[in-house]
């Protein structure tokens, strides 16, 4: 019993840390820039519907604001890296770094803002007479279905396309014409408003905005990422971009079950660091795998 | 159409690697040329279509397509008026989007891409015509990840979108240098047929002097970042690749022996 409603709880989690999977694939898989503004974009996209809300906004304004935010954090990362010529991965170091002193002043210099009694986006949902764990699984599909449905689009149309060939082969995608520039800076600006508009209801599950709880998010993302796409396959873009939802789902399952056997939270980050360096290296084993069988059947 | 008017460039300037690939190259080509460029490794010969296509820009000197200065224009903006195919059958497609994807890319060279969806049911059968002509069974595997196909179909079907949208100037960087040899000389046919059937004005770079003078109308041969030698009409038609190798020794003072050149 303590055990299914850890996994419930797990669940509701998985499905806002989905968005910022969602959010991470778009750069990481898609344009194939690793990019760690995350880690300082969910807190952004925290800190501002937090405060906003605290301060009496509406939340559903508050996190439409905090997408925003999120959008300004990924063109300061594309700029970075376009104008600047800065490799791409220091360019995210620096937002990274950039977004932390920012997102205290966001929250009025303080390193937390608590929404303790305050409506929140899912207050609604609990006023229809949804438990509190359901109105964030309700949400949260709500948001999900709507990104994926969007990015399916989206990166279906002519600008969407000359994004994928961006990050697929920028060279022949410049000889057609594009500005492969402007396909990144979009790209990043999408993936981070997708991760702050996660913060944004991440805060408001928490029932508070942290200045550290970004710290780790890109591994946790690309834990998702991988998890997703090694489980349910990547044979089409809605199956992928579907994937990455249950990916995300499976990952806080798990964690929720290792937590439960008795793993010490501290020892969390260690989990996910590991998990991720195999399922990184499943390629490697898989590849290994493929050369064994075909050994193994030329010598019979 | 195109005048290229005394470039130079310098790569890796101050450094102990200065290489000085283009000294003051002039070349002005007419509507519907097609000239061969030769020359030894490290010539400069993709140096210049690099420059010309905005890959790199030239120290000095400027470049003028259809009597517009082109020389500060960026790559992306130059696209629309070129269509390039490269020497690695990998650069010039996305490989991990299908092949009517990669048509549809290159049907929009040059041009405004918005939030229409990427292709139409009339590109589409546009494609699968055009498909067919290459006579590879392509028209039929319209969804292929182009990751998934051979070197010369990659070839074949770069040369396609490069030729789609016709380009005011081909550039073909030893397009068929990394097929086997009966591949390369089926997309070389397939190019010259392009060519000739949409009247496209080109240049192509190969290392095999036979091709440089069967195809084409003029020939061009560069020599440490200068050109040598140009040769077009009647007199390109009777080269003879002896006559070839012995300007190329002149110019040297070499013995070509050990010039990758002298490949075939
Ligand atoms: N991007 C580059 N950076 C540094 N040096 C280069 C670059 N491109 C070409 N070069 C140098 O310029 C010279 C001309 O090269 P290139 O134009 O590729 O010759 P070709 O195509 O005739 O074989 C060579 O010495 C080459 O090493
Ligand atoms: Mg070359």
């Amino acid at each position: 019993m303590q055990l299914l409603l850890a996994i419930h709880g797990a669940v509701a989690t998985g499905l806002l840390w989905a968005v910022v999977t969602i959010g991470i694939f778009t750069t990481y898989r898609i344009l194939d820039f690793a990019d760690l503004t995350v880690e300082g974009s969910i807190t952004t996209g925290a800190a501002v519907a937090a405060t906003l809300i605290y301060n009496g906004a509406d939340p559903f304004v508050a996190t439409l604001v905090a997408c925003f935010a999120g959008m300004a954090a990924g063109l300061m990362t594309g700029l970075l890296h376009t104008k600047l010529k800065i490799p791409a991965l220091l360019s995210g170091i620096l937002s990274m770094i950039a977004l932390y002193s920012i997102n205290i002043r966001i929250m009025g210099n303080r390193a937390n803002v608590t929404l303790l009694r305050l409506d929140t986006v899912y207050t609604v949902f609990e006023n229809l007479g949804l438990s509190n764990r359901n109105a964030v699984i309700v949400v949260g599909l709500i948001t999900v279905i709507l990104v994926i449905a969007v990015l399916y689009w989206f990166f279906g149309t002519e600008l969407g396309s000359a994004i994928r060939a961006t990050g697929n082969n920028p060279r022949m995608i410049r000889a057609q014409g594009v500005n492969t520039n402007t396909m990144i800076i979009i790209g990043l600006v999408i993936s981070n408003g997708l991760v702050a508009l996660a913060g944004a209801l991440i805060a408001q599950d928490y029932g508070y905005a942290e200045i550290q709880m970004g710290v780790g998010s890109i591994v946790i993302g690309l834990a998702s990422v991988i998890i997703g796409e090694v489980l349910f396959g990547t044979k089409n873009f809605m199956r992928n971009l579907i994937s990455l939802v249950l990916g995300a789902v499976f990952y806080r399952v798990i964690i929720a079950i290792v937590l439960f056997i008795g793993l010490p939270p501290t020892d969390l980050k260690l989990f996910t660091a590991v998990s991720v360096a195999i399922a990184l290296s499943l390629p490697v084993f898989g590849d290994y795998l493929k050369t064994l069988k075909k050994s193994l059947r030329e010598g019979a | 159409m195109l005048e290229v008017k005394n470039i130079s460039k310098t790569f890796n300037v101050g450094t102990v690697n200065e290489k000085l690939a283009l000294d003051g190259v002039d070349l002005k080509l007419n509507e519907n040329d097609f000239v061969t460029v030769i020359g030894g490794n490290g010539a400069g010969k993709s140096t210049l279509l690099n420059c010309i296509a905005g890959v790199y820009p030239v120290d000095s000197g400027s470049i003028y397509i259809d009597s517009t200065d082109v020389t500060k224009l960026p790559e992306h903006k130059r696209a629309r008026l070129l269509g390039r195919v490269f020497q690695d059958p990998m650069m010039g497609t996305a490989a991990n989007m299908g092949i009517e994807e990669n048509l549809a890319l290159a049907y929009r060279r040059g041009e405004k891409r918005g939030l229409r969806w990427y292709i139409t049911s009339q590109e589409r059968e546009l494609f699968r015509r055009e498909l067919k002509t290459l006579g590879l069974g392509l028209e039929d595997r319209m969804t292929t990840k182009v990751g998934l196909l051979s070197g010369g179909q990659r070839q074949a079907l770069t040369l396609l979108m490069a030729t789609l949208k016709k380009p005011r100037l081909l550039l073909l960087d030893e397009h068929t240098a990394a097929l086997d040899p009966k591949t390369a000389q089926k997309v070389l046919e397939l190019s010259n047929q392009l060519i000739e059937e949409h009247q496209i004005t080109t240049m192509m770079i190969t290392h095999n002097m036979r091709d440089a003078i069967r195809y084409g109308n003029r020939l061009i041969m560069m020599y440490e970042g200068k050109i040598l030698l140009d040769i077009s009409g009647e007199e390109k038609k009777k080269l003879t690749i002896d006559y070839l190798l012995g300007q190329f020794e002149k110019a040297s003072g070499s013995d070509l022996a050990s010039d990758r050149m002298l490949l075939s």
